[in-house]
């Protein structure tokens, strides 16, 4: 992830003391993860990029405010959080049911625009990420943190606001629910990859 | 099976409970069976990969902040001299009870240096003392109520001393 030497907390530093254009480096760090989970929220990639920017600017505002306490990841993923909740509350976004067969239908024509040479690693990506948008943002907001956030549960409990132990109970759940939808959307993937 | 299996799997077991599990995928085949299956999830996912955003994402990012600035830290919102104020006004009022409530003894006495006549008036004090009606100031609504507001606002001083010598601390640790 870190495309400099420097710690988060050494360029917050830098950033209070006036190097404004440092803020580009935590920019480039987190936009990758801050966009995936904000798109497990609105599955529009121009509603998600106008969350993620708004994200890095509310972040850059109360970068004095970031007292060090937790991880500056964590910290970021709780503003991702509060954004994304308020986007919905403002837009009243209805989640997709996971079982909408219109939904399946748009994901059979976003799978045939496979070339028949893709990779078989490039499938297996599309196929896991198609699954997790299939989820519930609470479930797919989790399973990306855990795997791709670099997150512990305790961290995780911090940004939705649970008990470590509720994180493990709804991780779990999330996953069995993920496993459930792979099987059922994309069972001939998924017995090729048991070979 | 699956929930103990997913500690297992995530490193979150504790070492008598992984070697039991180790045991039972040896020996088991539905032990085994589920555990590749959910291996293969773990894998799948910690292979996934993240959405990109546009490739103008950043710079669009910079040229917004180019307009914000950081907002200051909270504590220095507050202008040290409204609090330095407001304390000199609370110890002012402070001091200002305290006179009034000694300003209720009778201090009249006979100036004299006979020790005597100095026992009597120490005794005279005493016995001032013990008839003021020390509820009439206590009980009093308006009292018990300066003092809540006196003591919340000396618990707030206290905590925003704190926390800017804890702040203090952390910056000479990272800049020594």
């Amino acid at each position: 992830m870190s495309n400099s030497g420097l710690t988060d907390t050494e360029i917050i530093n830098r950033i209070l003391q006036g190097e404004a254009a440092i803020f580009a480096q935590i920019v480039e760090r987190y936009q990758n993860f801050v966009f995936t989970l904000v798109l497990r929220f609105t599955d529009n990639r121009e509603d998600a990029e106008e969350i993620a920017q708004d994200v890095f600017v509310k972040a850059y505002r109360s970068l004095a405010d970031f007292r060090g306490e937790s991880k500056f990841s964590t910290w970021l993923y709780t503003v991702v959080r509060t954004s994304c909740l308020t986007f919905l509350r403002k837009k009243r976004l209805d989640t997709t049911s996971i079982d909408n067969e219109r939904t399946f239908l748009q994901l059979e024509n976003q799978q045939s625009g496979f070339r028949a040479d893709t990779i078989e690693t490039k499938s297996r990506h599309a196929m896991v990420n198609e699954a997790i948008r299939l989820l519930s943002p609470d479930d797919s907001q989790l399973i990306t943190l855990f795997y791709k956030g670099e997150q512990s549960l305790e961290e995780i409990g911090r940004i939705m606001g649970l008990e470590s132990n509720t994180v493990k109970v709804k991780l779990h759940r999330a996953r069995h629910r993920l496993k459930e939808k792979m099987e059922k959307y994309f069972s001939h993937e998924v017995r090729e990859l048991q070979g | 099976m699956e929930e103990r299996l997913w500690d297992y799997i995530d490193g979150l077991s504790s070492p008598v409970e992984r070697s039991a599990i180790d045991g039972l995928i040896a020996a088991n085949m539905e032990w085994q069976r589920k555990y590749r299956e959910l291996l293969q999830v773990h894998q799948l996912m910690n292979g996934s990969e993240l959405d990109a955003p546009s490739l103008r994402f950043t710079k669009n990012v910079m040229e917004e902040i180019a307009r914000a600035h950081v907002a200051p830290a909270t504590k220095n919102y507050i202008n040290k001299n409204i609090i330095h104020a407001i304390a000199g006004f609370f110890l002012t009022m402070i001091t200002g009870f305290l006179v009034y409530c000694l300003g209720q003894f009778k201090w009249s006495g006979h100036s004299s240096s006979n020790l005597v006549e100095h026992y009597n008036i120490k005794t005279n004090l005493n016995a001032e003392i013990e008839k003021f009606n020390w509820g009439k100031v206590f009980n009093s609504a308006y009292t018990n109520i300066f003092l809540l507001v006196t003591v919340v606002l000396g618990l707030m001083l206290l905590d925003m001393y704190l926390q800017r010598k804890r702040q203090e601390n952390r910056q000479k640790e990272i800049n020594p």
